[in-house]
């Protein structure tokens, strides 16, 4: 196969072809209906969180469960300052920026915190703190609920379509545009910073943490740094959710829905960025397909009553499984492993695919027991 | 790197490529109801009137709730059988959104964008469809009758779409609060409630009755979490003989099971939400169900389950007909209340309703539904009920005790119930 631009190089590289995915992305609002439009930005807000999950997961092999309540901390931390500017009387763009750096500063802050816990640990003791996380978010938000406001969730103003784009674009292909955008400019920047100094040093520290440190490179810092980078692209995932939907609530990042992400990551193929994409859109319109094809069924009442919701958990396991059986790299993988590394689109691919094919938790060092100074 | 580059460039170009596939065969599956987004009102053709809700029929809330939404749809069908409204029939659409305010977004979006309802009636609960109202009156979508009591819905102003339909829940807290003071003088009265604006505005209505305070101590649960022995340890601690419950279903068992496993048996006065005897039982079991829920008392604002009302008669009959004959309880006399009330808007809103048309006749104040007090809608009032009565449970069988207080002008009065005559067979405009 021929290389596109074959003069591009680099980090210019990772910054064109992330352009070029957006305008894509955003040319394709055109052609969909509202509703689609709306699960195009629910997607391009996944795909946000997923990203950094893939890179976390797939690069520095620590495995996060949580990443919904880093996203539930974008979430609020947007909510807030939202709201708090709107009471400023500030609002439009100015107040978008402020809270979606806001949201990613509270996320970063919490995920850096983790980060700094998660380092410690290893493999299944990573997982549980990080699920841990997830659990406990529903009491947090009632603990505090003179902050959160409880299961209710905030609820933030409503920012319409500029003026001058009235004319041209309805309110849920503005708001996928919106989520686009910021998706876009947050998966190339996590691509650049991955393909650079960073990338290298997470997929030493994951190969064989011993042999990293050997070299010089401080492990500790790499792994609380790849936490942290999970985390940023997780808030401001969380943050274009709740622009989209001008709310955030508990009850949208379940533990289901935390370990969603993981599948979305797992199924695309743990490291790419491109299958985080496609696991993106799977966990988003994969649940709305389902309950499409059973309402076209015609069931009675009572079985479809059951069958709602349930459906479509079903169909996630046997995906899973499927997948994993028929393709362990990951739908994003073209060609079985028979040469070359298969997977990562945006970024250079791993360097030894073998073990980001392996399960998740094995990309963890064998020997749990070494420390880690930092 | 060349290889690198090639492979990550075809896995990219496959990932968009699918993401895109994803969306356009998606898209391709609404184009039939795309078409008829050329007619002048959504939802409506010669022959039908398209509505749709959202409701919990799984998750926490669904053992209390789920039969609202079947009980409505077997009123439509009565009414479709009758001849419907104006020679169309309703179709109403049910979405189950698990009680979650992230999926009733969702759900309300389908129902708006998707199939394209003419209005949203009766979606259930203050969390979840407060996370749709303002979505909804960006839309100018009519959103009929919220089964919910919190005082969000009651604001003409900045939403003009949106209207009640439960007595709200500041006016449910003043009335339990009230007759508490009034039939239980000098005990301790104190408060389990919703985090929400459920639970706020309980408080908020029983401290108007008892003065600031007046509650000796308020205790909060989440739906989130099936528990609440710490809460019920709590009031017991604090020596409460009278509980105020703003609860929905499943927690307002849960809370009188608890107290029953500290062998702690308080009064407990629940909000109408919560206070639907047979959905009660079914919670707490055949066996020890009636025993706990002897005394209980409630607020209701609709013909009684167990008085000698003909709407009750009437929605036995549907119910039977209808809806295979399942349990008849509180949920079944609400859900077809909303379904009747509905009907009768529709009917007013002329032989060609509109969006406009059909608010209009709302907000006329015509409409007299089937309550036990006459409805509040008015151009400056968007709640249904402004008063409730109080219902007990004496040995199986839930009633009014004959004491009705509405609040008017920041007080609590009591007021006299005028409950609404059944005419023409339940089918308005015959």
């Amino acid at each position: 196969m021929s290389r596109i631009l074959p003069s591009l190089t680099g980090v210019r590289r990772t910054i064109v072809f992330g352009a070029a995915f957006t305008v894509l992305a955003i040319a394709s609002s055109f052609v969909l209906d509202p509703f689609r439009n709306f699960q195009l930005a629910t997607i391009a807000a996944t795909f946000c969180a997923t990203a950094g999950l893939t890179v976390l997961i797939g690069w520095s092999g620590q495995l996060s469960l949580g990443n919904a309540a880093l996203m539930a901390a974008g979430g609020y931390g947007y909510a807030l300052t939202a709201n708090a500017l709107t009471d400023a009387g500030v609002d439009g763009v100015p107040r978008f920026v402020l809270a979606l750096l806001a949201a990613v500063v509270a996320a970063g802050a919490l995920g850096l915190l983790l980060g700094l816990a998660g380092a410690r640990l290893h493999g299944p003791y990573l997982a549980g703190v990080t699920l841990a996380l997830v659990v406990a978010l529903p009491a947090v938000t009632s603990v505090f609920s003179g902050v959160f406001r409880g299961d209710q969730g905030l609820q933030i103003a409503y920012d319409g379509v500029p003026p001058l784009l009235r004319t041209v674009v309805a309110v849920e292909q503005w708001q996928a545009w919106v989520a686009i955008l910021v998706t876009g400019v947050t998966v190339t920047a996590l691509a650049a910073v991955t393909r650079g100094r960073l990338g290298l040093r997470m997929r030493a520290v994951r190969d064989d943490e011993t042999a990293a440190r050997l070299s010089g490179v401080r492990a500790g810092r790499v792994k609380v740094a790849a936490f942290t980078l999970s985390a940023v692209t997780a808030g401001a995932g969380g943050a274009v959710l709740c622009f989209v939907t001008q709310s955030v609530s508990p009850g949208a990042y379940t533990l289901a829905f935390s370990l969603l992400l993981v599948v979305a990551v797992v199924v695309g193929g743990v490291g790419s960025l491109g299958g985080a994409a496609i696991g993106s859109a799977l966990i988003v319109m994969l649940p709305w397909l389902v309950g499409w094809a059973t309402s076209l069924l015609d069931l009675p009442s009572e079985v479809s009553q059951r069958l709602s919701g349930n459906v479509s958990v079903l169909v996630f396991g046997l995906l899973l499984i499927v997948v994993t059986l028929a393709r362990p790299g990951g739908l994003a993988g073209l060609r079985p492993r028979t040469r070359k590394p298969s997977a990562t689109p945006v970024v250079p691919a791993p360097a030894d695919t073998a073990r980001t094919d392996a399960a998740l938790p094995a990309a963890s060092p064998p020997d749990p027991v070494s420390s880690i100074h930092h | 790197m060349s290889q690198h580059h090639s492979a990550h460039r075809r896995a990219a170009v496959i990932g968009t490529a699918s993401v895109l596939a994803v969306a356009l065969t998606a898209c391709s599956v609404p184009a039939s109801s795309g078409e008829e987004a050329a007619e002048p009102t959504p939802g409506v053709t010669d022959t039908t009137v398209t509505i749709g809700t959202h409701t919990p029929l799984t998750g926490p809330a669904a053992a209390g709730y789920s039969s609202i939404s079947a009980a409505a749809s077997a009123y439509f069908a009565y009414l479709n059988d009758q001849g419907g409204v104006h020679g169309r029939e309703i179709e109403y659409i049910v979405k189950d959104d698990g009680y979650n305010p992230a999926t009733t977004q969702t759900v309300v979006r389908e129902l708006v964008q998707q199939d394209e309802v003419f209005a949203i009636v009766n979606g259930l609960g203050t969390p979840t469809h407060t996370a749709v109202l303002d979505y909804l009156n960006q839309n100018e979508v009519p959103d009929l009758f919220v089964a919910s009591g919190s005082t969000s819905w009651n604001q003409p102003e900045k939403y003009p779409f949106t209207f009640g339909f439960n007595a709200d829940y500041v006016v449910e807290g003043a009335a339990l609060a009230q007759y508490a003071a009034d039939t239980q003088p000098g005990k301790t009265i104190c408060l389990l409630g919703q985090d929400d604006d459920f639970g706020d505005e309980l408080i908020e209505g029983a401290e108007l009755a008892l003065g600031e305070g007046g509650l000796a101590h308020i205790e909060r649960y989440s739906v989130s979490n099936q528990d609440v022995t710490a809460q019920i340890g709590a009031l017991q601690a604090a020596g409460c003989e009278i509980n105020l419950l703003a609860t929905i279903n499943g927690f307002t068992a849960l809370a009188l099971g608890t107290a029953a496993q500290f062998g702690w048996f308080p009064m407990w006065f629940s909000s109408s939400s919560g206070a639907d005897y047979p959905t009660l039982v079914g919670y707490l079991g055949e066996e020890v169900g009636p025993k706990l829920l002897q005394g209980l008392t409630g607020a209701n604002y609709l013909p009684a389950l167990d008085g000698d009302d003909e709407w009750v008669t009437l929605f036995r009959e549907i119910n039977d007909e209808y809806n295979d004959g399942a349990p008849f309880d509180g949920n079944t006399i609400y859900g077809m209340s909303v379904a009747y009330l509905f009907a009768e808007a529709l009917a007013a809103a002329g032989e060609n309703p509109t969006r406009q048309s059909l608010l209009e006749a709302i907000s006329s104040g015509e409409l007299a539904g089937n309550g036990i007090l006459p409805l509040s809608f008015s151009a400056d009032s968007h709640a249904a009920y402004l008063g409730v009565g109080i219902s007990q449970v004496d040995m199986g069988a839930q009633d009014y005790v004959g004491k009705t207080y509405a609040v008017e002008g920041g007080k609590v009065v009591e007021v006299q119930a005028s409950p609404v005559a059944l005419t023409g067979k339940g089918v308005p405009g015959s």
